[in-house]
């Protein structure tokens, strides 16, 4: 025995020294690929979208912002196929009670790792509270209250796309610096209405602008022939609106009618998105200015994206469905990267990551949990413009972050003022 | 109920006497069976869900006290509601008032909102009764949408901190919670059952059934008329508030009006004037929105087709057909 195995050593130690380091890669391969499974809970990441699929807001976001989480998830399998991801979805119904208890039941019995989207301010406030109990991630697109990421910022709610201050602050400023002051405010009689009018005074008033006048409206109110001839009297050069949907069309087409454009004065959306431009149309929207997020025809990224969300909804997507796959992609990238579906740890992988799609490309989250993106003033084009379907805005100006957010020194988020400066 | 047992009797061949003792015996299994199936509940289904449930069952049953007992419809019950759970969240956010302490003053609140609104109401019957509440309950929406101070616009009043139940029970977790909340809609329950019982409730459901004829006994009906619709409103409130506790949150929802419809939905697919249909009526509506949210759209289309084949197939609602078929008043 021991004569025989003589020789042996030698061979086995010369195959042992070409396989190590080919068993060792082997190795590390498992381990990495067991590690990217194994710390996910349940070996699947499981993300909720959850927003109002058949009211008012469906149109901006609903159906088509669970087409654009598919879509990231489909994009995101192609960079890591052993990755697995599962998407549910729920209707709010924009009923605050309806949603809290929806994302309670996502995150404590369903195993649910991150929600998105959400979409109405009120419902928005109730999820962030269960989220920051539980310690899990819910990333926002179109939520307008500032107390998001203000008063009742949490370190788990991430804002991705706008609020009222970003709203109001690009064509304020804007419009302001070229010479278009004073204003005049026509708003609809309710906390929102309210709200965007008092940020935008002021704004105007820091920025040196005056406020002509302002009036506020029922809300859903039909005839706004008094209030369009008391913003035409004021000698305001720039008439904003602090309402949306219906409203906004019944007071732009009322708008047309008295031949206001035609008197030098200019509309202003204070928020307004594409899916409302194409349902009243370029007839009635022409001359709108407003501020947005994102525009399907900004680039040949935006448009590539566009057209795979065409194909699948027969709608260009709005900036609030483009948002939220931003948003999964950036969530599921970083899940990937660190191999955990962990909230603390996902969390300081995507701060830590500028965000690389055509949405925001190279933007990053700021202290309070917003992502710091460009902003884009747009208006409506006359409809001899309309040059391809959908390309309804022509961009005016490309708004910095810097002129688009309030600065964090304004901040009354917990998590900036505790931070020492 | 009364005619159920008067005509089925006879056929029977059972005297009245006989069938009220059959009848309490099968309330009391009834009653026991509901408290058992709430004890094993959270065990077997998500707490918060029954919870809901609870809290939109004691609502349906205070209408029901109201229109199937009282003869009186409503479609202003979401101002008791809402009013009540925005006190109740004010109370426990902004005064620290303990849980119970929240719930009570929310609870009170609606009582006075109902002593108010039904001393107005009652002068009028049927159609007007309906209109002149519907109209009180969208000025408290009015009021609440108009004063963001108190009730936070239509944002709510949201993060209201559940505390501590008498300040030494921590009911932050939800099963602590559900043991309050099946408390208090079984007290609910149990009250409801006694007011209908009651010599109280017999001069009500005579009301309900001949008006001209209960005034010329000598009953005071109108007086009668306001305390049914004062308790209507407190038990209201009360369901309101214990639902601000449990989302943590009230808002615009909870005093929208068709939150009144709602609860009108609730007890005809039950079963108007039936002890236990508004609880029937109460988990299918929950379960529908909770289990079909994920449909979407279609959410509003089920609803609207399951209501339409319950108008059209059982009027008497789900407890009313099987106490149609049991011959039992249920």
């Amino acid at each position: 025995m021991m004569h025989q195995d003589r020789s042996r050593p030698a061979r086995t130690g010369r195959i042992r020294a070409s396989l190590l380091p080919l068993a060792a890669a082997f190795a590390t391969l498992l381990t990495t690929a067991n590690l990217a499974v194994a710390e996910v809970a349940g070996g699947t990441v499981k993300i909720g979208v959850i927003n109002d699929q058949a009211g008012p807001l469906s149109d901006l976001a609903g159906p088509g912002s669970v087409a654009a989480a598919r879509l990231a998830i489909e994009d995101f399998q192609k960079l890591s196929p052993s990755v697995k991801v599962e998407l549910v979805t729920a209707d709010h119904q924009n009923k605050p009670d309806i949603g809290a208890q929806i994302v309670r039941r996502w995150y404590d019995a369903e195993a649910v790792d991150a929600v998105f989207d959400v979409g109405n301010s009120a419902v928005a406030l109730a999820v962030q509270s269960i989220a920051k109990e539980r310690g899990k991630l819910v990333v926002y697109s179109a939520v307008g209250t500032v107390d998001i990421t203000g008063k009742q910022c949490s370190p788990t709610g991430l804002a991705w796309l706008h609020d009222n201050y970003n709203l109001v602050s690009g064509p304020i400023r804007k419009l302001k610096s070229q010479g278009l002051d004073p204003w005049f405010f026509i708003a609809a009689d309710y906390a929102f209405g309210r709200n965007m009018v008092q940020e935008s005074q002021a704004m105007l008033a820091s920025a040196g602008g005056r406020t002509a006048g302002s009036v506020f409206h029922p809300l859903g109110n039909a005839d706004y022939g008094s209030f369009l001839l008391q913003a035409q009297a004021s000698g305001a050069k720039v008439v904003a609106f602090a309402n949306a949907g219906e409203q906004l069309v019944s007071a732009m087409k009322q708008w047309n009618e008295f031949g206001m454009g035609a008197a030098g004065q200019t509309p202003v959306a204070l928020l307004m998105f594409l899916t409302d431009v194409h349902s009243m149309g370029l007839q009635i929207a022409q001359g709108l200015t407003t501020m947005t997020a994102w525009y399907w025809d900004l680039n040949d990224d935006t448009r590539a994206f566009a057209k795979r969300f065409f194909g699948m909804r027969g709608t260009m997507p709005t900036a609030p469905q483009a948002a939220v796959y931003s948003a999964i992609l950036h969530y599921l990238k970083a899940v990937a990267a660190t191999g955990s579906d962990d909230t603390a740890t996902v969390l300081a992988k995507m701060r830590a990551t500028p965000v690389d799609d055509f949405y925001a490309p190279g933007a990053t989250l700021r202290a309070d949990n917003k992502l710091v993106h460009d902003f884009y003033l747009v208006q409506a084009k006359k409809p001899a413009e309309l040059d391809r379907p959908w390309a309804y805005y022509k961009v005016v100006e490309t708004v910095k972050p810097a002129d688009a957010y309030r600065p964090l020194s304004e901040s009354e988020c917990p998590l900036v003022v505790a931070r020492p400066k | 109920m009364a005619d159920i047992a008067s005509t089925d009797a006879p056929a029977a061949g059972l005297s009245v006497r006989e069938i009220d003792d059959g009848t309490e015996r099968l309330h009391r299994i009834l009653m026991i069976g509901i408290a058992v199936a709430l004890v094993i509940a959270p065990f077997v289904t998500y707490p918060v869900f029954v919870m809901k449930v609870m809290c939109f069952a004691l609502f349906a049953l205070a209408f029901n006290l109201l229109l199937g007992f009282g003869g009186l419809l409503s479609f202003g019950q979401a101002a008791y509601f809402g009013m009540a759970s925005y006190v109740c969240a004010y109370a426990a956010k902004f005064w620290g008032l303990s849980p119970e302490l929240a719930i009570l003053s929310g609870t009170a609140v609606a009582t006075l909102i109902g002593l108010v609104f039904g001393a107005l109401a009652i002068r009028r019957q049927g159609i007007y009764f309906a209109m002149i509440t519907l109209a009180l309950a969208q000025m408290a929406f009015f009021f609440s949408l108009q004063t963001p101070g108190f009730t936070g616009g239509e944002d709510g009043i949201q993060a209201v901190p559940r505390g501590r139940l008498f300040g030494l029970i921590d009911i932050a977790d939800d099963r602590a919670l559900y043991w309050l909340v099946a408390a208090i809609f079984m007290g609910g329950l149990l009250l409801i059952y006694r007011i209908i019982h009651s010599p109280f409730g017999q001069v009500c459901t005579a009301i309900r059934d001949n008006e001209p004829r209960a005034i010329s006994l000598g009953y005071r009906t109108n007086r009668y008329k306001l305390v049914v619709f004062v308790l209507s409103a407190a038990l209201a409130g009360l369901a309101g508030a214990t639902k601000a506790i449990v989302f943590q949150l009230a808002s615009l929802t909870d005093v929208h009006w068709s939150m009144s419809g709602e609860v009108v939905l609730m007890t005809l697919v039950g079963g108007l004037g039936t002890i236990f249909g508004p609880i029937a009526g109460a988990l299918v509506i929950v379960s529908m929105q909770n289990f079909l949210a994920s449909l979407g759209s279609w959410v509003l289309v089920v609803q609207g087709v399951i209501f339409v084949v319950c108008v059209l197939t059982f009027r008497e609602g789900i407890v009313g057909i099987i106490a149609k078929w049991s011959k039992r008043p249920l």
